[in-house]
This record gives structure tokens, C-alpha cells and sequence, in this order.
């Protein structure tokens, strides 16, 4: 069946395309891209006044499934994608059991290919159990689909495992995605340190915990020639790091989370478990070096760190609160946000959530050219709305946005041509 | 001007006149504590429950004392710490003593903000007895009574305290408390027990012992806690004791006039030696005294606001 | 306050009243040996300062005197918004002693219950005596004062306020209609 998309505003950066554009697709490709098309035989989605553009790409999302399907699981997490605009995501391998066999790589795929809403590329661990002691079977594991390595919530601590980490991903072609935290710096630390964290009484987490280990990667990346995929960068030092990195030549990537460049460590007060996440919410300078980082090249991505936890996670002292939020649903307004506070231009908006993110984890999606998979967002980049939590596709209502008024929606989001939201 | 709290969970929410509002009141209750019938009819009929999930004999025998003296019941009610192990969640337990209709929870827990978190969810008034190393309001109310008492007022004076900034509850509430009442507050303490930002609360930052209570009103030391000893934060006690210790002859850095107060328990020859905590410059049974009164007026007027909603 | 008022006693019908409310405790108790004064703060404390002074001018002796706040022992704390308490100053002891207690208004008796409880928990006196200026009535207690200065019929809207100089002196009493 065929499917016209006549006159929306089509964003493609990957080719370099940003204006009116009809878009048609057959067979779940698209065949077209032309400033007008006539198909009779289409069925026609009218998009005027919005945006087309490849579907969104999330590289950095905890699916929970395996073992915490109380939290999330495939089926709802790639339908909270469909509704957020995204449709391919890079799912975490902190599950239970942890994804570090082949047969686990294959049960995410199969299950996301069968019952999900969006493609499910999944990261795989870069220690057996994510213990950070024996290198996990990296060449079945990727033989088996996985993207890329990474004990995402659990840094490696060993340089010598991180080492032997880069070389031996390399081998196989993978990028490491590192969370990069000194675990003995963070200690019990539950926020970042300084003046509101002295307030509040509550134990700090440095920046230097994180950009000491930036430092670390970046150097190890450096000294293996294999590639390093900074996930969620939260300091200024973090973005200097990869800045300077990038400039000589490392092969390092980066990308920051939405909260991380919308709020600070001031959403604590209050306790405010929802705004308990890890790397913990920073001050305004560094948010602001994260948008300079976004304008400027040195942060390629923009991703979730999509972070499912139930309701009775979060509703306890905020000492013993479980890390993180989801993000997919707020993902796209968040970041038109940046647009419209002059931060970055559409393209480059588009650009950080699809053909960006494709590149890091290698998959052939990100792009409009004639013959690829019609993965496609329609966006409102205008409609207002309030984010009511409890409205989540996600099964977890985590979110600081709760009740935020909010700008900009997919109101289409179409994998491989059928249409996956609304549902 | 009104002062109908429904709970005191911080000093930094209250004014002033808050504070002075709540001081004078404790200079009236603090008659009572002297007479041969220790006790008005006051809270009758009113039911505190003081929820204690960290031990402490001070805090919570002050607090009990302040209710009887008052005429309500109270009860004590030692729970768990660590509400993971015991398999119920702080909610469960406060709402388990709120069915049984409490009208004042007085609580102290070792996570900072669970009373701000009780407070939120339970339709009774919450003290806060110390909440981790966030606030211990009651503590710093004492402290400023007893100020008061021997200083006549705390405008204009130079109040330092010493010791670990980074796991005192009391030093928050402190500073907020006696800036609020126009006193300076120098803090001191080795580099590694202070906190960054604290000028942000309002206070003086020092390293040294010396130079914080050079010329100071008041001094005030802080409890080390022995299992500090050893670990990152500090060597030994023993050169803990040696630069930040108070002793008889530091102490003459302060004014001649100098007051010593010290929150308990105190560890003598630490942060404290024997001469000075029994010597003619402590006040530190006075702040204990003063701390049953300035209880009865946190009760009184918690008790005393806004009815109580109906259920 | 704009409300209208009428004055029901000049500063000579204060002074009248209260020097007869001495000379009849004098008369009544035969003396003034065990005798001492409690006044409820705050304008019954300041006119037990009064009659303090009258019988000592009287009698060429010096009676006790003391002050009273009943706030802890009221019966409507939770629908007062002034919380404010004042403080009880009695330096003596009242066991075995006859205790004129002075207040400014009866009005429902409910203050004076207070103050009786509040003295009990002082001491054991051999009796307690109530002397005011102003009698309104509208009493909710089975409570009689012993000694009165001026009986006032007045409707419960009605407000009775005695006013004080800056030294606390009496100067008038004034009746408020709402």
C-alpha cells in the first residue's frame, strides 16, 4: 500500500533537505521525495504545518526487559517511543538477567520485531554479569545484533578491563558507550554537590567524578585508537574533555540527556525524587556548557537515558530513591525547546536525534533518500499541551515534567510505512 | 503577627519574627519547668507521638518531657532506621501511627528531608526532631534561647561553631536561625567536613579554630562522631583534637565573656576538653534546660494553629 | 478601632470603685494578714497593682502581689489565632493564704476557671476571692465574684474594654457596640 505524505515541511539532514517536500512510500520504503507528487493510488497524509522528518532515534533507553517488566517492557517501551516520535532505539543492558549473551540480544530483537512499536537495536555489556571483571563475549554478541558495549549504571573500574574493553569492541567494530563516573568519588552521593545539596543536607556528587573518568576513557580511546561514545554527558568539564579530544583526533562521540540541558540541581528542593537521576542534575553553567556543546558539535546526540522506575521506587526518602526518568515522551518538545531558545536551528535539532545517532551505533536508519525504511515523524513543532503524567504510554510515571506546558508533539510517527501513534 | 505554624520542619522558612515569637513563648513555658507542680492543662486531650528512627536520649526525652509538662500523651515509638530492612516504606509507618490519630508527630529520622516527606503525605503536624543532615530546628531554638538568656540579645554577636559542617543538622539550623536574628556566624572545621556553598546559607567560612573564634560572643562545638576517625574525613581524633579542639587555652581567643555551648553529647578531650565543658563559660546544661521550654512552645503553637482537618 | 463607644465609668468612677473593692477586702478579711493578690494579666494585673497600692495606703502594710497568665489553661486553644502567652509571675507561696484574685471584665467566668486552676497547681489556699471592676454577666460557669465595682448589663455583642495609660493606670471604662 502506498502512502503519500503531501505538503509538510521535510527536515532531512542527512540530505541536506529543509523545505517543502512531498514524501511517498511503498512497500514500507520510500520511493519519492519531490517538491510535489501525484500518486492517485496513495492513501494521503496531509501535513501542512508540520514537520516530516526521519523518525527519532534514542540511543540511550532502559527497556527493563528482561526481569523488570514491572518497571517497562518492550512492548510499552517502544509503544512511549512510537508516542514521543522515536523509532528506533539503543536499549541498555543493565536487565536481569544483564544482556551479555547472545540468546538475550536475540529475545530483545525478536520481541521488539514481533509486539514492539519501534526498531530495538540493543547495547550489550562490556563485562559478564556487568561485574567489571571478564570481558563479555563481544563477537557473538554482536554476531547476534547488538550496536555497540556498555555497563551503562555500573563504570568500569578497572583501566586495564576498560583497556582490553576498547580493543577487543574494536575488533568486532563496536563502539564502547561509557557512563563515566569514579565510583569512589560518588560514594553515597545522591545529587551534585554544592550550594543545594549543602542546603539540603544531602551527600554530594562532584563533577569531578565524572570528569575524572571522561578523562580516563577519552585518554584510553586515545591510547587503543578504538572509538569512545561518551553517553550522557552533565558537566562543562565533560564537554571541554570531548572537545578537546575531538580537535586531536580521538575518536570519541558524545550526547546529553533533555534534562540535562533543561534543569538544574534547584529541581532537587523539595526532595524531589524525580528529579533524582544519575549523573545528577548539575548547576546552570553547566547546563549551559551542554547547550554550547549541542550548538557547537562537540555533543552529537541527543538521548533519553529513558530510565523507567515504579511509582514506590520513587516515593521514599529521597537518600534511597532509585536513579533516573523516563524521557521518551518529553524527548522531542524538550529539544524543539533548545530551537526555540536560539541554541541550535531546526536542522541541526533533527540532525542530533536521527542521522547523528544512526552514525554512533552504526544502523541504517536517520534518513529520507529514496529506498530507506520509511521511518517517519510528523511533528507539530507548535502544538501546546501539558504533560499529565499519568498519561504515559510508558508503564512508569517518573518524570520532574509532570505538569509542565509543553511545545511541540509527534502527532504521527510511522515504522517502516504502518503507523505506530497515534494507535 | 499571626504564627499558626501547622508544622516546623526548618528554620530557613520561618521569619524573624517567627523566631522571636517562638522564643518569647518559650520564656513563658520555661516558668513552669521550675515549680513544684511541673504541669498545665495546656494540650490536654492531645496526643504526640514522638516517631524516633534514629536513637537519641536528648532530643527525645526533651520532647516527651515538653508534652507531659503540657498535659498531653505521649508516646515513643523507636522504629527501624532503615525502612528497606524492616520491608515497610516510611509512608506505611506513618501512616499506620496516623490511623490511631496522633495530633503531633515529633520526628527524627537519618534521612535528610523525611520530615518534608511526612509532612506531604500525613494530615497531622510533623516536627522535625533532626532530619539527616538537613535541619534540627528545635536545636537551634535552644541554642538562641540560651543565647539570649546570658547575652540579652543576638543581634550584633559573633557566634562561631566548629567542628563537622558537612553531618551537622544543627549547624544548618543554626546559621539560619542566628542570621535571621542578625548575629554573624563563622564556621570552622578542617577543609574536609566543609561543605561548598555554605556562604550561600549566610555565614562566615574559616579554616581554623583560631581565627573563627577570635573575638567571638558565643563559641559552639560540634559532636565529632568516633566512627569519622579513620576514614577519609579525618586521621585521628587525636589531630583532630590538637587544631580543633577547644580548649582552655584557645578559648581565650573569644571574648573574656565568651559563652561555650555544645548540642550533646559531647566527646570530652575531642572537640571539647573536660576544662572548658565544666568550666565557668559553659552553658551547655542551660541550653539542655532551655531545650524542655522552647519544646513546650514548639508544641503549643503547632498544637495551636489551624484546627486540625476533620477525617 | 472606629466602632462607637459610650464611657460607662470616668477615671473618678475607677478610682471610686477601687477604693471601695480595698476597703471592703480589708473590712471582709479583718486585716490583711495572709492576704495576697493575683491578677490576671493583663489588665487584671495591672488594677491588683492598684488596689495593692490602696490598701497599703489604708492599712500601712504591704500585701503580696502577683500576676497570673492563664493562657496555658484556656479552654479554646485550637480556635484562637493569637497564640501569644504571657508570663506568670508569683513570687510567693500561696499555701494557706487568702488570695483576692483581680480581673478587669467577668464576662462568661471561663477566664476565671483558668486562673483557678492555674492557682491550684501553685499551692493550697485557704480560700480565693474574686474582685473586678466591671460585672457584665452572661455567665456560662457557676462563678460569683466576691467583690464588684460597677454591675453592667450588656448584650453578648458587646465589647467592654478598660483602658490604661502608658503606666498602666486606669483612666476609663468604655462600652463597644458592633
Amino acid at each position: 500500500m502506498k502512502i503519500l505524505i503531501k505538503n509538510g515541511h521535510l527536515v532531512d539532514p542527512k540530505n541536506n533537505i529543509d523545505g517543502q517536500f512531498d514524501l511517498l512510500i511503498d512497500q514500507g520504503k520510500v520511493v519519492a521525495v519531490e517538491p510535489s507528487i501525484n500518486a492517485p493510488d496513495a492513501e494521503v497524509v496531509d501535513a501542512s504545518g508540520l514537520l516530516v522528518t526521519p523518525g527519532l532515534i534514542d540511543i540511550h533507553v532502559h527497556l527493563r526487559d528482561p526481569g523488570l517488566e514491572y518497571k517497562e517492557d518492550i512492548i510499552s517501551g517502544t509503544r512511549a517511543a512510537a508516542a514521543g516520535g522515536v523509532t528506533s532505539i539503543a536499549c541498555m543492558p543493565n536487565t536481569k538477567p544483564v544482556i551479555d549473551s547472545a540468546p538475550l540480544v536475540e529475545y530483545i530483537i525478536n520481541k521488539a520485531k514481533n509486539q514492539g512499536s519501534a526498531n530495538v537495536f540493543p547495547v550489550a555489556a562490556i563485562s559478564q554479569g556487568m561485574k567489571g571483571e571478564v570481558l563479555a563475549e563481544m563477537g557473538e554478541l554482536k554476531a547476534a545484533g547488538c550496536v555497540a558495549f556498555s555497563d551503562d549504571g555500573v563504570p568500569v573500574v578497572s583501566g586495564e578491563l576498560m583497556r582490553r574493553a576498547f580493543e577487543y569492541a574494536d575488533t568486532f567494530g563496536a563502539p564502547i558507550i561509557s557512563h563515566a563516573e569514579d565510583l569512589s568519588l560518588v560514594g553515597d552521593g545522591c545529587m551534585n554537590e554544592g550550594e543545594v545539596a549543602t542546603e539540603l543536607g544531602l551527600k554530594g556528587i562532584p563533577w569531578v567524578a565524572e570528569d575524572a573518568a571522561t578523562a580516563r576513557e577519552i585518554m584510553l580511546a586515545e591510547f587503543t585508537g578504538a572509538r569512545l561514545h561518551v553517553a550522557h554527558v552533565s558537566t562543562k568539564g565533560s564537554v571541554e574533555l570531548v572537545r578537546q579530544a575531538k580537535a586531536r583526533g580521538v575518536k570519541v562521540t558524545c550526547e546529553a540527556t533533555p534534562h540535562h540541558f533543561t534543569l538544574t540541581d534547584e529541581a532537587v528542593r523539595g526532595y524531589n525524587t524525580n528529579a533524582k537521576m544519575n549523573p545528577p542534575l548539575r548547576t546552570r553553567s553547566d547546563v549551559d556548557a551542554i547547550r554550547a556543546g549541542l550548538a557547537d558539535g562537540t555533543i552529537d546526540a541527543i538521548a533519553t537515558d529513558h530510565a523507567p522506575h515504579h511509582y514506590d521506587e520513587k516515593n521514599v526518602e529521597f537518600a534511597i530513591a532509585l536513579n533516573g526518568i523516563v524521557g521518551l515522551e518529553t524527548l522531542l518538545p524538550l529539544t524543539l525547546q533548545l530551537v526555540r531558545d536560539g541554541v541550535i536551528d531546526l536542522v541541526r535539532a533533527v540532525a542530533l536525534l536521527t542521522c547523528r545517532p544512526a552514525e554512533i551505533i552504526g544502523i541504517d536508519r536517520g534518513s529520507l533518500e529514496v529506498g530507506a525504511v520509511a521511518d517517519i515523524a510528523l511533528i507539530d513543532p507548535e502544538l501546546e499541551w501539558t504533560l499529565d503524567a499519568q498519561k504515559l504510554q510508558s508503564k512508569s510515571k517518573n518524570t520532574p515534567f509532570d505538569g509542565w506546558q509543553l511545545r511541540g508533539a509527534a502527532v504521527q510517527t510511522l515504522l517502516a510505512g504502518c503507523t505506530v501513534h497515534p494507535r | 503577627m499571626a504564627f499558626n505554624p501547622k508544622h516546623i520542619l526548618t528554620i530557613r522558612d520561618l521569619r524573624a519574627a517567627d523566631i522571636n515569637f517562638i522564643l518569647d513563648t518559650a520564656l513563658s513555658f520555661k516558668e513552669i519547668n521550675t515549680r513544684q507542680i511541673k504541669k498545665v492543662p495546656t494540650l490536654r486531650g492531645k496526643t504526640i507521638v514522638n516517631l524516633f528512627f534514629e536513637a537519641s536520649t536528648r532530643t527525645r526525652t526533651s520532647f516527651e518531657i515538653a508534652g507531659k509538662r503540657l498535659s498531653a500523651d505521649t508516646i515513643n515509638i523507636s522504629a527501624s532506621s532503615s525502612s528497606v530492612v524492616k520491608g515497610e516504606t516510611l509512608e506505611d509507618t506513618a501512616q499506620n501511627i496516623e490511623a490511631m490519630h496522633p495530633d503531633i508527630i515529633v520526628m527524627r529520622h537519618s534521612a535528610s528531608g523525611a520530615c518534608d516527606y511526612l509532612a506531604k503525605r500525613l494530615k497531622c503536624s510533623i516536627i522535625n526532631a533532626g532530619d539527616g543532615t538537613h535541619e534540627h530546628p528545635s536545636q537551634a531554638l535552644l541554642d538562641a534561647f540560651t543565647i539570649r538568656q546570658h547575652k540579652g540579645q543576638i543581634a550584633g554577636l559573633t557566634v562561631a561553631i566548629v567542628g563537622d559542617v558537612t553531618h551537622s543538622r544543627v549547624v544548618r539550623s543554626n546559621i539560619y536561625c542566628l542570621t535571621k536574628l542578625g548575629a554573624t556566624v563563622r564556621v570552622a572545621g578542617p577543609r574536609t567536613m566543609l561543605p561548598p556553598g555554605l556562604e550561600k546559607l549566610g555565614c562566615e567560612v574559616h579554616s581554623s579554630l583560631s581565627s573563627a573564634i577570635s573575638g567571638a560572643d558565643c563559641v559552639m562545638m560540634l559532636r565529632i562522631q568516633r566512627e569519622r576517625q579513620g576514614k577519609t574525613l579525618i586521621p585521628s581524633l587525636r589531630e583532630y583534637a590538637r587544631f580543633f579542639g577547644l580548649n582552655t587555652e584557645n578559648i581565650k581567643l573569644a571574648k573574656d565573656d565568651a559563652i561555650v555551648l555544645h548540642p550533646g553529647p559531647m566527646n570530652r578531650g575531642v572537640e571539647i576538653s573536660s576544662f572548658v565543658a565544666d568550666g565557668p563559660q559553659n552553658v551547655i546544661l542551660d541550653q539542655v534546660e532551655n531545650g524542655v521550654a522552647v519544646r513546650m512552645a514548639l508544641l503549643y503553637l503547632v498544637a495551636g494553629g489551624e484546627q486540625l482537618p476533620k477525617d | 478601632m472606629t466602632a462607637e463607644s459610650v464611657e460607662i465609668l470616668d477615671l473618678d468612677g475607677v478610682n471610686r470603685s477601687l477604693t471601695r473593692i480595698a476597703h471592703e477586702i480589708i473590712e471582709k478579711n479583718k486585716g490583711v494578714d495572709d492576704l495576697v493578690l493575683i491578677g490576671i494579666r493583663t489588665g487584671g494585673a495591672y488594677l491588683g497593682k492598684q488596689l495593692q497600692q490602696r490598701i497599703s495606703d489604708i492599712e500601712q502594710q504591704t500585701v503580696p502581689f502577683g500576676t497570673i497568665d492563664v493562657t496555658m489553661y484556656r479552654d479554646d486553644l485550637a480556635s484562637r489565632s493569637d497564640l501569644a502567652v504571657g508570663q506568670t509571675d508569683i513570687p510567693f507561696a500561696i499555701d494557706n493564704k487568702r488570695v483576692i484574685l483581680v480581673d478587669d471584665v467577668l464576662f462568661t467566668g471561663r477566664t476565671i476557671r483558668a486562673a483557678m486552676d492555674a492557682m491550684m497547681d501553685f499551692g493550697r489556699p485557704q480560700n480565693i476571692q474574686l474582685a473586678i471592676l466591671i460585672d457584665r454577666g452572661h455567665r456560662e460557669l457557676p462563678i460569683r465574684p466576691d467583690y464588684i465595682g460597677r454591675n453592667l448589663p450588656t448584650s453578648r455583642s458587646e465589647k467592654i474594654k478598660v483602658d490604661f495609660d502608658q503606666h498602666h493606670i486606669p483612666r476609663a471604662v468604655r462600652l463597644y457596640k458592633h
